[in-house]
């Protein structure tokens, strides 16, 4: 039943690969559609029955065959659903089936192999996220989590021919495969230390194990599957790939980029809870890189003008939250964080995904404006799901948020909790400055006096006239996530959600719940922070647009520095890329291999070459010489034994 | 009489010569030609399959053994057998020949005839070298080997292929030099303990060898075999020998030509002188180690697309003699996965390399661009051979390599960590080659109108993309009858006290979490070579375990270096002979056989050479 889960999609995926060429749009989409949907309708049945088994006791588990075996290392092939697993399936499947639905009418415009090589793609990163949360050991993960990052490299890379989209591919493998590098050495440790790679034993051999207070063996294992987290979701300092990775379809940026993969490492962390647990060091340094990751993010989020780059540092930002909740201890908050996130993140991308499909491909928000009046359902979806990032209470986002920022003071860090706090400042303020200049105002406002070098909007045709609101499809997809974006929320209420999840976490009991005072006074503080935030917003981007002009003019150096994102991606570039290029070009190849192993090489051969020129001379060829040098000879010969 | 497999494997390539010989060489005999050599090649890859198929994978034993007196003046023979390591390099041979000869299908014109018949000549010689269970035989088929693939380089190459087939000819000579000195001092020094001449692998594997010796002949043979990997630094005949070669040659060259070198380490270097090999290993580890970032470093930066899969494999062969080195059974069955994978995945890029090559005549990743468009088959198929060779998860690739850095991981933490950023720079050199060719707009007209895969392409490419999925997916079935004859060489290799005291001798490395496995499962302590035997019960029964286990007395021997390394079983009465001699522990266990004469007298060095228990004979006279 478990390997079913990700079997359909998979066969959706060899179905539309194998034949998609010769498959109409309708028959490829149903396809895909289909095998995602039967596949979440048996997640279902599958969390049913997990849920009528006693808690304690909730897993399932299937061993497909026998994967690996050498020495003392074997690896099956196993999938295991226990409640950590079964909110994930829930998540992958349900919003992977919304989000194949609404990529029918978004890629519709296609030709027929490109729709059905598209579908090909999303089906089979179902499958292999599907593998890597059901995984039961390391390497099982492991495929999963390579497999994700290749669908993601396809899908991002999408639309080959334009250059930019196959370097943010290419991006993000590579940047992934630098956190996969740190992921492995975990893993070899992993084993080494524990003689197995199955998270459960692993977990059970912990047991008896105090936690380390310094930094041994395993402050190294997590801190090196922490590494491999920073590639998958984009934390400080590996997250550069995730904006670029927008070059993809949008429907591809609200599954992969923002509800699914890039929460993989939040997973793997989650699942490795007992671990991490023993590590607190590593703990420690988890949530200081996730709220200033969450904190760095926001920041650049404020002055992007792509809206599609806003949410991307967005979702960097609201993973960086997550990564907070797991370094101090807060694992379910983590988890439902992860889960109402996926709900009003991907409403966000597929709202701005509707705006994009309406405007023909524009993406700059300074070109946009007042589209509340033609697409009533994009802007209302859109804004409950800004409301719900923001936090405002009620919606989805202000439950798990709240729940973080609540943890992490209660567990005594005061200054990660203010980061944390800030960033839902900024969070509201950016979410609201997305709505107000693509909704609100004055329709296709003109760029920018800042920019006059940029061309004109070519799709200045647009002019708003014929502008239509999400096919059904879309909207229909829009509508349930926005649902989903204030219902979700009330799953946690009483802590069910933390009950349901603690198997998972289990020696990792949950600390003592704040006196109701404490917890009061802070959820007030976020609630006027959330305000606060939007209240800015609202001023500077609707009431009073010059106020934001002249803000900008006041700061326009670190204006500057924040549209160019702190200038990592040229740093990286001055620092890491060409030194490596340079180095191998001109100094490994040209100059040692060339010039000092060949230069040796040719240099023996002509030694060789010359002597041998020196005894080909003598070699002549002439039968006169040949008897002239055996006269010699045998006159020597003699004349040695005549005179001895 | 059993049918003689193996003797028919060498010879059938060899018949097809002699019948190519005999057709008329002109365009209306062109097509006959090429049936011939391809159904010959064809007949031999099944055969490789039927030895598969009827191959006994719980035993270590060599199988299929044939052996005939041929010079008995000297003690050589004609012995040959295969065990789990050969048997799959001789699959790889059989599956690669038909295809590069199918890959020449359209691109080889001049001398079709000749040609041919160098490629099954080569194979013949191929096989020959995967089986000699005979040092001489061994040495006679690597020299034959070079050969024809002198010919294929110098004949049907490119513009500078006399430059490069003269380098390729001379590099390997000039370690297989030094090999075969070190091959007739063996023999000599066999004449000198037993009175004979013997070039039998297993009567050497036995034969006491004074530490320094080991020292010289190792180096010997290392250097014949590091110059066939290659190992960095003596690599810079690969990438010219593989740019000039035509596809056929660098299929052959990569996929089954380079493994000699690792496969000589292995079989011979190692097993052979296993105090020196504890030595050298580090130092191997350490070459392999900067082979496999040297040779990705400039991959990256190759303009010419065959110059770029040559470097890469340098640094895939890396993570080979990487994992030899480790000396442990995941580092070494991890060794002889990869070398399998690196045939498949490389040989794979070859081939495409090649049909690209044929189209537009060019192999400069500048003059192409644009090709999903334009051949959308030829780039999945691209796609796939490129994720198997980046160890994509699912893909053969990724299973070798992590035996690999696991078992050298177990051996030094710091080269695996090292070797690991392997995995970051081969998947950055791939993928932008790959990207710079298949993506981004048509920009050059001549690549417009590509024609995509044709029949005889498909035929190539599914049999490659096939067995890379397999080996991906289900590895145990290559993994299982591997383990048992690199656990013996790992046995036979492990003889040496003094790798393994060396490592007791440096108390931070007991510290190191690795060697902890060990000490929290003290019955492993007693077993040879971590383990395995101790896992499956049901292997110590069988007959070459079982000396292992039998011997039980040998396990208290500090040799094993794991019982010197936890002092307290040292004080142990039992131990006490060797606790009460400390200067056996730097001793290579071999000087007690040589201190005890008598011992080489033992009846089962006799003859019973024909059965298969003939191989077993080394693993016997290790009983003390």
């Amino acid at each position: 039943m478990l390997l079913l889960i990700p079997l359909l999609p998979f066969i959706g995926f060899l179905v539309n690969a194998s034949f998609g060429r010769r498959l109409t749009k309708r028959v490829a989409g149903a396809v895909a559609c289909g095998a995602m949907i039967l596949s979440f309708v048996v997640s279902v049945a599958a969390v049913f029955r997990l849920l009528s088994f006693d808690p304690e006791s909730r897993v399932m588990a299937q061993t497909v065959y026998e994967w690996i075996t050498s020495g003392d290392l074997a690896v099956p092939f196993t999938l295991r659903l226990d409640p950590l697993s079964a909110v994930m399936i829930l998540i992958v499947t349900g919003i992977g089936s919304l989000i194949h639905v609404y990529s029918t009418a978004y890629m519709h415009e296609e030709r027929d192999a490109e729709y059905a090589r598209y579908f090909s793609y999303l089906n089979l990163f179902a499958t292999f996220m599907l593998v890597l949360v059901l995984g039961a050991n390391f390497l099982v993960l492991f495929v999963g989590w390579e497999g994700v990052g290749l669908c993601s490299y396809l899908l991002i890379g999408f639309w080959y021919q334009k250059k930019s989209a196959s370097d943010a591919g290419k991006k993000a493998f590579i940047v992934n495969r630098i956190g996969d590098f740190g992921f492995v050495l975990g893993v070899l440790l992993t084993f080494v230390r524990f003689g197995t790679l199955d998270f459960q034993q692993v977990a059970r051999s912990l047991a008896n194990l105090g936690t380390e207070t310094t930094f041994g063996t395993v402050s190294v294992i997590t801190l090196l599957l922490f590494v491999g987290a920073t590639g998958k979701s984009a934390q400080i300092p590996l997250y550069v790939w995730l904006p670029d990775a927008m070059e993809g379809p949008t429907p591809v940026s609200a599954l992969i980029h923002a509800a699914t993969m890039v929460t993989a490492g939040v997973y793997m962390i989650g699942r490795n809870a007992v671990l991490f647990g023993h590590a607190p060091l590593t703990l420690k340094f988890v949530a200081v890189i996730g709220v200033a990751t969450a904190f760095f993010a926001g920041t650049i989020g404020l002055v992007q003008n792509d809206i599609k780059r806003v949410l991307a540092y967005s979702t960097v930002s609201q993973l960086g939250y997550m990564f907070l909740a797991m370094g101090v201890g807060a694992y379910a908050a983590g988890i439902f964080h992860l889960y109402t996130h996926a709900f009003f993140k991907a409403l966000l991308f597929l709202g701005s995904g509707a705006v994009i499909h309406a405007l023909a491909g524009e993406q700059d928000l300074r070109r946009m404006g007042g589209l509340k009046r033609d697409l009533p359902v994009t802007y209302w979806t859109f804004l409950i799901g800004a409301i719900a990032i923001s936090g405002v209470p009620g919606f989805a986002g202000f439950f798990s948020k709240d729940e973080i920022l609540a943890k992490t003071f209660e567990s005594g860090h005061t200054l990660l909790w203010g980061v944390g706090l800030l960033t839902s400042l900024l969070t509201a303020i950016y979410m609201f400055r997305v709505v107000y200049l693509a909704f609100h105002g004055k329709p296709a406002a003109a760029p920018q006096p800042a920019h006059p070098e940029e061309e004109e909007p070519a799709a200045q045709a647009h002019a708003h006239s014929h502008l239509h609101d999400a096919p059904p499809a879309m909207a229909l997809v829009l509508i349930v996530l926005a649902a989903g974006s204030v219902l979700a929320g009330y799953v946690g209420l009483g802590g069910r959600f933390e009950h349901f999840l603690e198997p998972s976490f289990a020696p990792q009991t949950a600390k003592a719940a704040a006196d109701g005072g404490t917890g009061m006074t802070l959820m007030i503080v976020s609630i006027v922070v959330a305000f606060a935030g939007i209240g800015i917003a609202t001023y500077y981007f609707l009431k009073n647009c010059r106020a934001a002009a002249v803000m900008a003019a006041r700061f326009a150096g670190l204006r500057l520095v924040l549209q160019n994102k702190y200038y990592v991606d040229e740093i990286y570039d001055a620092t890491v890329v060409q030194p490596i290029r340079i180095v191998s070009e001109d100094g490994l190849w040209k100059t040692i291999d060339v010039r000092l192993i060949d230069g040796a090489v040719n240099g023996v051969g002509e030694t060789v070459g010359g002597a041998s020129e020196v005894l080909r001379r003598v070699q002549t060829g002439s039968v006169r010489a040949y008897a002239a040098s055996l006269l010699l000879g045998v006159v020597l010969v003699l004349g040695y034994y005549l005179w001895r | 009489m059993t049918f003689p497999i193996l003797t028919s494997l060498i010879v059938l390539p060899i018949v097809g010569a002699v019948l190519l010989f005999a057709i008329k060489e002109d365009d209306a005999h062109a097509a006959t030609i090429r049936n011939v050599a391809l159904i010959v090649s064809a007949l031999v890859f099944a055969e490789t399959l039927l030895l598969w198929s009827r191959f006994n994978a719980a035993t270590a034993d060599f199988q299929f053994v044939e052996r005939h007196a041929w010079i008995p003046a000297f003690g050589i023979s004609y012995f040959v057998g295969v065990d789990g390591i050969s048997l799959f390099l001789l699959v790889l041979t059989g599956l690669l020949t038909p295809l590069a000869l199918l890959s020449s299908w359209e691109s080889v014109h001049k001398r079709l005839k000749v040609f041919c018949i160098f490629v099954l000549l080569l194979e013949s010689a191929m096989i020959g070298v995967f089986v000699s269970l005979d040092l001489f035989l061994f040495y006679v088929f690597w020299d034959a080997m070079l050969v024809p693939m002198y010919f294929l380089i110098g004949i049907w190459g490119y513009d500078r292929r006399v430059y490069a087939a003269v380098k390729f000819i001379l590099y390997t000579m000039a370690g297989s030099v030094l090999m075969l000195l070190a091959i007739l001092g063996l023999a000599y020094m066999h004449n000198t303990a037993n009175g004979a001449y013997s070039f039998d692998l297993l009567r050497m594997y036995a034969l006491p060898i004074p530490e320094r010796v080991q020292f010289w002949f190792f180096l010997a043979f290392a250097l014949a075999f590091a110059i066939k990997v290659p190992l960095f630094p003596f690599h810079t005949w690969l990438p010219d020998a593989h740019v000039e070669a035509p596809t056929a040659g660098s299929v052959i060259l990569a996929g089954v030509l380079l493994k000699m070198g690792t496969y000589g380490l292995v079989r011979f270097a190692f097993p052979l002188f296993p105090a020196a090999a504890a030595t050298f290993a580090p130092w191997l580890a350490l070459l392999a180690v900067v082979g496999i970032i040297y040779g990705a470093l400039v991959a990256m930066v190759q303009p010419d697309m065959k110059k770029l899969v040559a470097y890469s494999s340098v640094s895939h062969l890396g993570f080979v003699v990487l994992g030899i080195a480790a000396m442990n059974t995941q580092g070494m069955q991890g060794a002889v996965y990869q070398m399998l994978n690196h045939g498949v995945s490389t040989g794979g890029l070859f081939l495409i390399v090649g049909m690209l090559s044929d189209r537009r005549h060019t192999r400069l990743i500048a003059e192409y661009g644009g090709l999903k468009r334009v051949v959308p088959h030829l780039v999945s198929a691209f796609l796939l051979v490129t994720l198997s060779s980046i160890g994509l998860p699912g893909l053969n690739g990724f299973v070798g390599e992590f035996l690999i850095l696991l078992g050298a991981f177990r051996a030094d933490p710091r080269m695996a960590a090292f070797a690991a950023t392997g995995v970051i720079l081969s998947a950055t050199y791939m993928l932008w080659m790959f990207q710079r060719v298949n993506y981004g707009e048509v920009t050059n007209e001549a690549n417009a109108s590509m024609p995509d895969l044709s029949r005889r392409e498909w035929t190539i490419l599914v049999p490659v993309v096939a067995v890379a999925v397999l080996m991906g997916v289900l590895p145990n079935i290559f993994l299982r009858p591997i383990e048992p004859s690199v656990d013996r060489m790992l046995a036979l290799t492990q003889r040496s006290a003094s790798f393994r005291a060396q490592a007791a001798r440096s108390p931070e490395r007991l510290a190191l979490p690795n060697r902890g496995v060990a000490a929290r499962s003290p019955e492993r302590l007693a077993l040879p070579n971590r383990g395995v035997a101790a896992r499956s019960p049901e292997r110590l029964a069988l007959p070459n375990r079982g000396v292992a286990a039998r011997s039980s007395e040998r396990l208290a021997l500090p040799n094993r270096g794991v019982a010197a390394r936890s002092p307290e079983r040292l004080a142990l009465p039992n131990r006490g002979v060797a606790a009460r001699s400390p200067e056996r522990l730097a001793l290579p266990n071999r000087g007690v056989a040589a201190r005890s004469p008598e011992r080489l007298a033992l009846p089962v060095r006799g003859p019973a050479p024909h059965s298969p228990g003939s191989a077993r004979l080394s693993a016997e006279r290790r009983v003390p």
